[in-house]
């Protein structure tokens, strides 16, 4: 061990992945963008519990859902799933 | 021996994603639903091992994690042997008096080669030394991050890199693994199945796994569209499909007593309600030579394979 060489004591056990993914924006994967139908959305949160991404937040104060487009990557299953077709996935 | 959690659609909604947005999972990945769900079951802290494969992979791309609790990954064959030694020292911190906390829940998760094939043995062992932890497997099967190989849990039938359909085999050969009633077999005291369509049983079934005593091993199916060559939108359809086929029966076996659930129980009881097994197959591109003069009558092997499986699950749950 030379001088500069750090003792096992002093260094990591192991890699530490310290930084949020929620810094880490996947949104401009996407192809398609969900484009949802206020009228005809009956907010039952069925997308909200199915994306992937966790790209749909319940709004518990607006009564509303919001979809966050920096992390949503257009897969569709949102409207695939949607019991009433309120969303739309449309060509960006 | 299991509270009464019950919940709401909003109330799962309303609780903190721990499996956070920014993984870097393909568009459409079931599996990633799957964990952001079982993350809505935890009860309190909770401490996640992960095998190696793709669950670990997109959530850990150095610097960043996808994860709002403890997370440990060592390897690919040993998640359940990481469970075991976090669950003994998390028992004598406890009885030193240096963890204040009730419960600390340990949650072992692999994918199907690293269940079905190379964890076995880590899995095995775990139980029967009867460490106090929830595994899951993530059932996408194949191994996905290594570009679709075949494993254990791969069905017949499927093409997979190494068991491509051509002119010489139309796909995997054998079948499909039976692992958790291998699980059930170790007389452990929670064994359930679990599709995250019906996200109501998966959460519940997750928060069993947890509050039980003793180790506990959920399975749940976990469609990839990149594996199976499906549509990205169609994953959550198809762990749909696939229970309403019974080619994937929900049930759980409580110390060793199976019972189907209910979204199985409706098809044992109607039984006209259980769809054909091609309308499952029919929309993944992994089974598209099933659908060729060469290989059509596989379809019905299939057919066969799955209805004996069913025949053989309502005899155990005492259905028949
Ligand atoms: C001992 C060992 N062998 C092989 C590998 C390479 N490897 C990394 S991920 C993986 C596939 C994992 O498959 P599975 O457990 O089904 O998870 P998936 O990627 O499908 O989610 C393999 C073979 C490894 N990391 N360690
Ligand atoms: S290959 Fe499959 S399991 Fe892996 S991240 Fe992509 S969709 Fe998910
Ligand atoms: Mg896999």
């Amino acid at each position: 061990m030379t001088s500069q060489e750090k003792n096992w004591k002093e260094i990591s056990p192991a890699g530490v992945c310290w930084k949020s993914s929620i810094q880490f924006l996947t949104g401009d994967w996407k192809t398609y963008t969900p484009v949802r139908d206020l009228e005809k959305c009956t907010r039952c949160l069925l997308c909200v519990l199915f994306c992937p991404d966790g790209a749909i937040h319940w709004k518990p104060e607006k009564g509303d859902i919001e979809f966050d487009l920096n992390f949503c990557k257009g897969c569709g299953i949102c409207a695939n799933e949607c019991p009433v077709n309120a969303i739309e996935m449309r060509l960006e | 021996m299991f509270s009464e959690w019950k919940f709401t659609a909003k109330e799962i909604a309303e609780k903190p994603d721990l499996f956070l947005s920014g993984h870097r999972a393909c568009a459409g990945c079931a599996p990633a639903t799957v964990l952001r769900l079982i993350m809505k079951a935890v009860r309190g802290p909770t401490i996640v091992t992960n095998a190696t494969g793709c669950m670990e992979v997109v959530s850990s791309i150095y610097p960043y994690t996808s994860w709002a609790v403890p997370w440990i990954h060592t390897a690919f064959e040993n998640a359940a042997a990481n469970a075991s030694g976090i669950e003994s020292a998390l028992k004598i911190l406890k009885k030193k008096g240096k963890i204040k906390h009730e419960h600390v829940d340990v949650i072992a998760l692999a994918g199907d080669g690293g269940t079905y094939d190379i964890g076995i043995q880590a899995l095995s062992g775990a139980v029967e030394r009867g460490h106090d932890f929830l595994y899951v497997l993530y059932d996408n099967e194949a191994y996905m991050n290594t570009g679709i190989q075949r494993s254990g849990g791969t069905p017949f039938g499927a093409s997979t890199t190494t068991s491509p359909a051509g002119t010489v085999i139309p796909g995997k050969l054998q079948n499909k693994k039976p692992i958790a009633d291998i699980m059930v077999a170790h007389e452990i005291p929670y064994v359930a199945t679990a599709s995250p369509f019906y996200w109501r049983d998966l959460i519940t079934k997750a928060r069993k796994g947890i509050e039980v005593d003793g180790p506990a091993f959920l399975h749940v199916f976990a469609p990839c569209p990149r594996g199976w060559r499906s549509d990205p939108a169609k994953s959550i359809e198809l762990s749909r499909l696939a229970v309403e086929t019974c080619i994937f029966p929900l049930w759980e076996a409580i110390n060793g007593e199976y019972q189907l659930s209910t979204p199985s129980k409706v098809l044992a009881l109607a039984p006209q309600k259980k769809k054909p097994v091609r309308e499952y197959l029919k929309l993944q591109g992994r089974f598209r030579h099933l659908f060729t003069p060469k290989f059509e009558k596989l379809t019905e092997e299939i057919q066969r394979i799955t209805d004996e499986r069913w025949q053989r699950l309502l005899r155990k749950c005492g259905m028949t």
